[in-house]
């Protein structure tokens, strides 16, 4: 176990898939009380086209373009699902479902096509459906790094605004906070959260990273405040181990390791958690119960 | 039998029973459930050939049967725990599909079966696995499958209608007539669970998403009539499936690929010329769509 930390690209990468998961777990906060959790799993695979689109237009694998591409894909899926969803009687979830598979397809369409015209290059493409965070490079690690702590960055120096447009927005609105400016901001960040992950974690796993920290979290508290500080522990932590575990074997994938550590959590959480777990809903359960019964028993002895 | 017949041909199967199932997830307002049953299929599949080693199609029929109904059970069970719903599908379809892809990985990762052939299917392959049935003769096997399936499929569809059209629009009505609305819910899970694993070998665990949802919500676009609407969706369906067949060998690409792009480009075209619910139809006499 030491000597894989002591590699030092192992560190590197470890460093970077908890600051990912730091991040995700804040911004999977968010999407939770905005009860948009599966908008990421849609919006990361909208990112697939924009990822091939940015490889076969600069021809090698530079993370930051990439990044870029990926980002205006996903807007570009957000932007449909809205219009979908506003013009027609199609739900949100059908139109979600349907930008995500079509533009997963259409994104392997053009894998296909760039695997086979662009020479040796193209084997790390491959690892952004699923996710291979061993094969980042210090570039890319820092790359990450920066945006990562961007996000976590706006959503620190934001917080009190961030509160009142998720959980007050017609009061935020009445002092004078724009909605429509906190919206973008929003979707800036999430797009943003989600395409930097996409190398670590994956197309498909990405969501994961959003959605299970922030409801494992919830098990812990009323507060919105640590409600995102335990999510973005639980994410990183779950990153962290995830990346070691996979480093143990040679060729195991990143993210599916870092989705189960962090089931794990949500597992324990489900059964333990302080508020509203199985655990102590039973107990509150039984403690009702028998105060009922020795209530009916005073009665009867009364009567 | 031709080999570029047998692939349209099972394709067009795909997107026929995909196609007609495909509506109830429109209607039930479940859509992304055939997202997370998609997914967790894989395991379904993965677990069957760890018990039996062998890549046969009954077994991971009811693999994949049992995950499917399986996740459709977590869902509700981890939204009656106050989970919300959505959050319950993105926890159970993630941590299941990552244990699949841990478990190729792991311990079977071999020519049979990999991450890479169940994302993306591989129906050229279909051709070369043929068995032989009495009364029809050669066939390949995943066609033969999808056969099976559209008829089951079809056989629940039509016994049930009645049930079916009732459940889905007006659930409350259905349990005061006495319908098992429950029972319903899960064997519809299960018809969605059959569909996806029949269709996997074509088009992988992703693109069958395309093909599920987008037939039926671009039907549902063009009537408000459920026969039709079935009827509409699985023509999309089939007329989506050939087009990407063809798309794919003009720019040779992926055929799975293609075929969910082109669902995407039978959407486009409902959604901006459908008479009533299209873009130009609402522009032209907004007063009446008021």
């Amino acid at each position: 176990m030491l000597s894989i930390l002591l590699n030092s690209n192992t560190g590197w990468v470890l460093l970077s898939t908890m600051t990912l998961g730091i991040a995700a777990g804040t911004i999977g906060c968010m999407a939770y009380w905005k009860r948009q959790n599966l908008m990421s799993d849609a919006l990361s695979h909208a990112a697939l086209p924009g990822v091939v689109i940015a490889f076969l237009l600069i021809g090698e694998k530079n993370l930051l373009i990439l990044i870029i591409g990926a980002a205006i894909s996903a807007l570009i899926g957000a932007f449909l699902i809205q219009w979908i969803t506003t013009a027609s009687r199609i739900s949100e979830d059908s139109a979600m479902g349907m930008v995500l598979a079509i533009f997963y397809g259409f994104g392997i369409m053009l894998l296909t096509i760039a695997n086979r015209s662009a020479g040796g290059n193209q084997s790390g493409l491959d690892g952004f459906i699923y996710g291979q965070a061993a094969a980042m490079v210090r570039t890319d690690v820092i790359t990450m790094l920066v945006l990562a702590l961007i996000v976590v960055f706006i959503v620190f120096i934001g917080f009190k605004e961030w509160k009142l447009y998720l959980f007050d927005g017609q009061f935020a609105k009445g002092i004078g906070l724009s909605l429509k400016g906190m919206n973008t901001l929003y979707t800036a960040v999430l797009v943003t959260t989600i395409v930097i992950g996409i190398q670590a974690v994956g197309v498909i796993l990405m969501a994961a990273m959003l959605i299970i920290p922030a409801v494992s979290a919830r098990y812990w508290t009323q507060s919105f405040k640590i409600m995102i500080l335990l999510s973005a522990i639980f994410g990183g932590l779950a990153g962290a181990a995830g990346t070691l575990i996979s480093a143990l074997g040679s060729g195991l994938p990143t993210g599916p390791f870092i989705v189960v550590v962090g089931a794990g959590f949500f597992v324990v959480s489900l059964i333990f958690g302080k508020e509203k777990g199985i655990l102590i809903h039973y107990l509150q359960f039984k403690l009702h119960q028998r105060n009922q019964q020795s209530n009916t028993q005073t009665l009867k002895q009364e009567g | 039998m031709t080999y570029t017949a047998w692939i349209i041909l099972t394709a067009a199967l795909v997107g026929l029973s995909c196609g007609v199932i495909g509506v109830f997830l429109i209607l039930r307002k479940t859509a992304m459930m055939a997202d997370a049953i998609s997914h967790t299929v894989l395991l379904g599949i993965v677990i069957a050939y760890i018990v039996t080693r062998e890549v046969s199609g009954t077994a991971m029929l009811i693999g994949g049967i049992l995950a499917g109904v399986f996740t459709a059970f977590l869902v509700q069970w981890l939204h009656s725990l106050r989970v919300q719903h959505d959050a319950a599908m993105g926890i159970v379809f993630t941590t299941l599909f990552a244990i699949g892809v841990i478990l190729i990985a792991t311990s079977v990762g071999n020519a049979h079966l990999d991450v890479q052939h169940a994302l993306m299917g591989e129906i050229t392959f279909i051709p070369f696995h043929m068995i032989t049935l009495p009364f029809i003769g050669a066939i390949p096997e995943a066609t033969a499958l999808l056969l099976l399936v559209l008829a089951v499929i079809l056989f629940f569809i039509i016994a049930f209608y009645k049930e079916w059209k009732i459940t889905s629009f007006d659930p409350a009505l259905a349990a005061s007539l006495g319908i098992p609305v429950i029972l319903m819910h899960y064997l519809f899970m299960g018809l969605v669970s059959v569909t996806t694993v029949a269709s996997f070998d074509a088009v992988g665990a992703i693109m069958v998403v395309a093909m599920l949802i987008t037939p039926a919500a671009s039907a549902y676009l063009w009537t408000d009539k459920l026969s039709f609407m079935l009827v509409l969706s699985g023509s999309f369906g089939v007329v989506s499936a050939v087009t990407g067949y063809y798309i794919a060998a003009w720019i040779d690409t992926s055929i799975s690929g293609s075929m969910a792009f082109a669902t995407g480009l039978v959407f486009m075209i409902s959604f901006i010329f459908s008479p009533k619910h299209g873009l130009i139809a609402k522009r032209v006499r907004p007063a009446e769509t008021m």
